[in-house]
């Protein structure tokens, strides 16, 4: 009976494995999205090894998420290794807003990258920031993932 | 000419870019009562069954223009701009040239009204071009056909480089005396020409006459330019550049090609207008995240801010009479549109209907704002009072933004972006003007890509 009910249970977890890693392929052949903030690397580039140069949004939003912070704190202590280097933050929206206020949004999301790179340690002097609004997207889809993509501020060395 | 005479009277154009004299010879008959409207207040499914005859020419005048402007016959396309402009208004009907069984230079002395209302033209233009010491002469007669009565004659005489000008005026004249509201034909459009794969695309800025001619690049297109807007009151634009790397807002000169960047800001400056006596240009300044709307007077310098919200604040545009300021704010946590006085007090947001608004424009006649919404995926073009009463949506479309009104405040130019493909491919941005009605939709044709198109005023009077 007791053997029964184990093989039951692990059957069931078995079978939620299966729906679970079911989900996920499916969640990467559509999304690699969590919300709708990017969390893949396709087009991610990287400072230094192990160094990813740029962090993703939610729709109009600018603020920075648990990966995001994670990524900034991986580039804060590179550009303190690299005290010579001096970086632009190049700030991004997707296409689905109106030009103005996607400029105004472009350079909200790289000034809360670049808050967050002074608040472990890199001076402002080091630090600008450029706003592209939409006209930059890195992923010329019209789709969802393709956006998520593009809500993105960048860092990218200056000198 | 039955008790009228010409009187002769000479109108120095006030925009120095063309420095062209037009002798406005004139006048119209006074108004009389019977003679036929055209409504434009409601959407146009019926519109004016009208016939434009070439103007006729003579020969010695037609061989001297044809040596001069390399256009055979320069009657006939001073007629086919005007006939263009009538059409593309969505008010009239131009009639089929075939079908008209008068000569041109004997329906310009007297027409035959029967004949004509045999074909159902309800109005008939009629008219002449001289060269006149080599000087284009046109004059031109506007008739009712059902009365038989003439409505309207004016002449024109100017170089004849400027003969697609005397149509678009023409066309601003019968336009007028048909609807009793002003032309908007004599106007050009700036805008930014695009080229190039949507991740990086070439842009420039561009002018051209209202119907598509005399398309110009004015930049080169090493670096990315946005948003151009005219001086209501002179042959000046501003817009914003990407010159090394420093997103600002460039004043413009087009007469004489002159550019200067518009104040001192540690930052980027985005969203420019002219005021409406064109003396400042009112803009945003990001700094820190936050963008604020500042003005700057043209003569003294003195930089104004006028919104201190750390929201986003951009997209200002002035009320015709320069006391109020629509503008587009997230402070209530999405886009939406206020109106304020001019010196930043009393912010009143104005859009509670469903989604997300941005661009407001204040019409040049002063009733309506004209905006960009964006509900459920689908962006529109709409208008509302300027209280937020009495939203009318005139467009719905995958993606169309940044409304401009034409001077009369009768027409709307936008423009709209497609959809990729599943492999990204297959992006275009195109010009696109609607009637304020919503009717009468149609696409502007340009050389390349175009998108943030801005309409001028008048040029002439």
């Amino acid at each position: 009976m007791k053997l029964n009910k184990i093989l039951k249970n692990s059957l069931l977890v078995v079978l939620a494995c299966l729906a679970l890693s079911a989900c996920a392929t499916k969640k990467v052949s559509t999304g690699q999205m969590q919300g709708d903030v990017y969390t893949g690397t396709d087009t991610v580039e990287y400072l230094a090894s192990g160094v990813p140069d740029r962090v993703f949004f939610a729709t109009n939003e600018s603020v920075l998420t648990t990966a995001s912070r994670e990524t900034l704190r991986k580039q804060a202590a590179w550009l303190r290794k690299n005290s010579d280097v001096t970086i632009v933050l190049e700030g991004h929206a997707d296409e689905r807003g109106t030009r103005e206020y996607n400029l105004a949004l472009g350079e909200r999301r790289a000034n809360a990258a670049k808050d967050y790179l002074m608040t472990y340690g890199i001076s402002s002097d080091r630090i600008s920031v450029l706003s592209y609004g939409k006209e930059r997207p890195v992923d010329s889809g019209s789709n969802p993932l393709a956006w998520s993509k593009n809500r993105r501020s960048v860092t990218v060395k200056a000198n | 000419m039955q008790g009228k005479c010409w009187k002769d009277k000479e109108i120095m154009n006030k925009n120095k870019f063309f420095f062209i004299s037009i002798l406005i010879i004139l006048l119209f008959p006074i108004k009389s009562y019977g003679l036929i409207e055209v409504d434009i207040t409601r959407g146009n499914l019926n519109p004016l069954p009208l016939a434009v005859s070439p103007l006729s020419i003579d020969e010695k005048s037609k061989k001297s223009f044809e040596k001069l402007l390399k256009k055979k016959n320069i009657g006939s396309e001073i007629s086919s701009i005007v006939e263009n402009n009538l059409k593309t208004s969505g008010l009239f009907n131009p009639l089929n040239k075939d079908a008209f069984l008068q000569a041109p230079d004997i329906a310009n002395l007297k027409p035959r009204f029967e004949d004509w209302n045999l074909i159902k033209a309800q109005a008939l233009i009629t008219g002449k071009v001289t060269n006149i010491d080599d000087k284009l002469r046109v004059e031109f007669r506007l008739w009712d056909v059902l009365a038989g009565k003439e409505m309207m004659a004016l002449a024109f005489t100017t170089v004849p480089t400027n003969w697609r000008r005397v149509g678009h005026i023409i066309s601003d004249k019968v336009y007028e005396r048909l609807t009793g509201e002003k032309g908007y034909f004599d106007t050009r459009i700036i805008y930014v020409a695009e080229e190039g794969p949507k991740t990086k695309r070439k842009k420039k800025l561009a002018i051209m006459d209202q119907d598509g001619a005399n398309n110009k690049f004015l930049t080169l297109g090493n670096e990315l330019v946005l948003t151009p807007r005219f001086n209501p009151t002179s042959q000046m634009v501003t817009y914003l550049s990407y010159f090394r790397n420093l997103p600002r807002v460039y004043l413009l000169d087009i007469e004489t090609g002159m550019q200067e960047v518009v104040g001192d800001f540690p930052g980027m400056t985005f969203a420019p207008r002219f005021s409406p006596d064109g003396k400042k240009i009112i803009m945003s300044f990001a700094k820190d995240g936050n963008s604020d709307i500042y003005t700057m007077d043209l003569e003294n310098r003195i930089v104004e801010k006028i919104t201190n919200h750390p929201s986003i604040d951009t997209s200002p545009s002035y009320s015709p009479n320069g006391k109020f300021i629509c503008f587009n704010s997230d402070r209530s946590g999405y886009q939406q549109i206020y109106v304020m006085k001019s010196d930043g007090s009393n912010v009143k947001r104005i859009s509670f209907g469903k989604g997300i608004y941005g661009t407001p424009v204040w019409s040049p006649r002063g009733d309506l704002i004209a905006f960009t919404k964006l509900h459920k995926g689908k962006f529109y073009i709409g208008v509302m009072r300027i209280d937020g009463s009495g939203e009318r949506l005139l467009t719905e479309n995958f993606y169309q933004e940044a409304p401009s009104w034409s001077p009369n405040g009768r027409v709307l130019i936008f423009y709209r972006e497609t959809k990729t493909d599943e492999k990204g491919e297959g992006f275009s941005a195109k010009l696109w003007s609607i009637d304020l009605t919503g009717y009468n939709e149609r696409m502007v044709i340009t050389p390349t890509d175009g998108s943030d198109p801005s309409w001028s005023s008048l040029l002439s009077n």
